[in-house]
């Protein structure tokens, strides 16, 4: 998995590229979790348009990482999900408790 | 069903065979008939059979073996996803879609499973490790011809 990680006013903007499954699930949580520890963040932005693949491992990082946000008043974003990378997303109810933006500027402009 | 193909894997229960399960079934069973949308679906159903295997079946010992035996017949794909490992004690608990006994994963795997599969079986008793079976069926032409048909 490759990982691009960016500060904006707060809001971590996170790129993740490939698929999302076990096999990339630790390393990607510790990526996060090492920021998220610095507590310099705020909000959070999943920019998911270069991720294939996602199951219930990938969602795993993402909703545990919605929780620690949440926790202090903090929002979840989320941007460009490929077909089938969305249709999980909608069936895992992940939806109802994070927004979708089309790009990441106007989900800065909206969460921050 | 008469059987037209079938395939066995077995592989050591470290996190980077999920892909390579998943890649293999949805390669083999590329030889029916499947939208791209039922192999995704395949995929992440196996994605989800094995990594449970892994997490739960051998709490993330990584020198056990996962087996995957995959069935073609003419019109669908059946997988068994089996562990050694230790068990499910109550298995209609497991099922429930809240539950999981790790909080980060919120039961989401079996949810999946029983979404995108036509037919989908957990045997399994503690200290006895655990198998999954799943079918998955080829859209029916009927089915395919009626979603294309709007622009008619």
């Amino acid at each position: 998995m490759q990982l691009e990680l960016k500060m904006e006013q707060g809001t971590l903007v996170v790129r993740p590229a490939g698929e999302l499954d076990l096999g990339i699930a630790e390393d990607f949580r510790n990526a996060l979790d090492e920021v998220l520890d610095q507590g310099a963040v705020k909000n959070l932005i999943f920019n998911l348009s270069r991720v294939t693949f996602i199951d219930s491992s990938g969602l795993g990082v993402m909703l545990g990482r919605y929780k620690r946000i949440t926790r202090t008043g903090g929002q979840v974003a989320v941007i460009g999900p490929q077909p089938q990378v969305r249709r999980i997303l909608e069936l895992s109810g992940l939806f109802q408790i994070m927004n979708e933006f089309r790009n990441e500027e106007e989900a800065l402009a909206k969460i921050s | 069903m008469q059987l037209i193909n079938q395939m066995k894997v077995e592989f050591l229960s470290i996190p980077a065979n999920v892909a390579f399960a998943r890649v293999a079934v949805a390669s083999f069973a590329s030889q029916l008939d499947y939208t791209l949308s039922d192999m995704e679906e395949i995929k992440v159903a196996v994605s989800e059979a094995v990594s449970n295997a892994i997490i739960h079946g051998y709490e993330n010992a990584s020198d056990k073996f996962v087996r995957v035996v995959a069935s073609l017949t003419k019109n669908a794909l059946q997988i068994s996803v089996e562990d050694d490992g230790r068990g499910i004690e109550d298995i209609k608990q497991a099922l429930q879609p809240a539950f999981s006994t790790n909080p980060e994963r919120m039961g989401l795997g079996f949810v999946f499973m029983q979404s995108f599969m036509d037919s989908f079986q957990v045997d399994s008793a503690p200290g006895c490790g655990t198998r999954v079976k799943m079918v998955k069926k080829v859209s029916t032409l009927v089915e395919q011809g009626s979603q294309v048909s709007p622009e008619h």
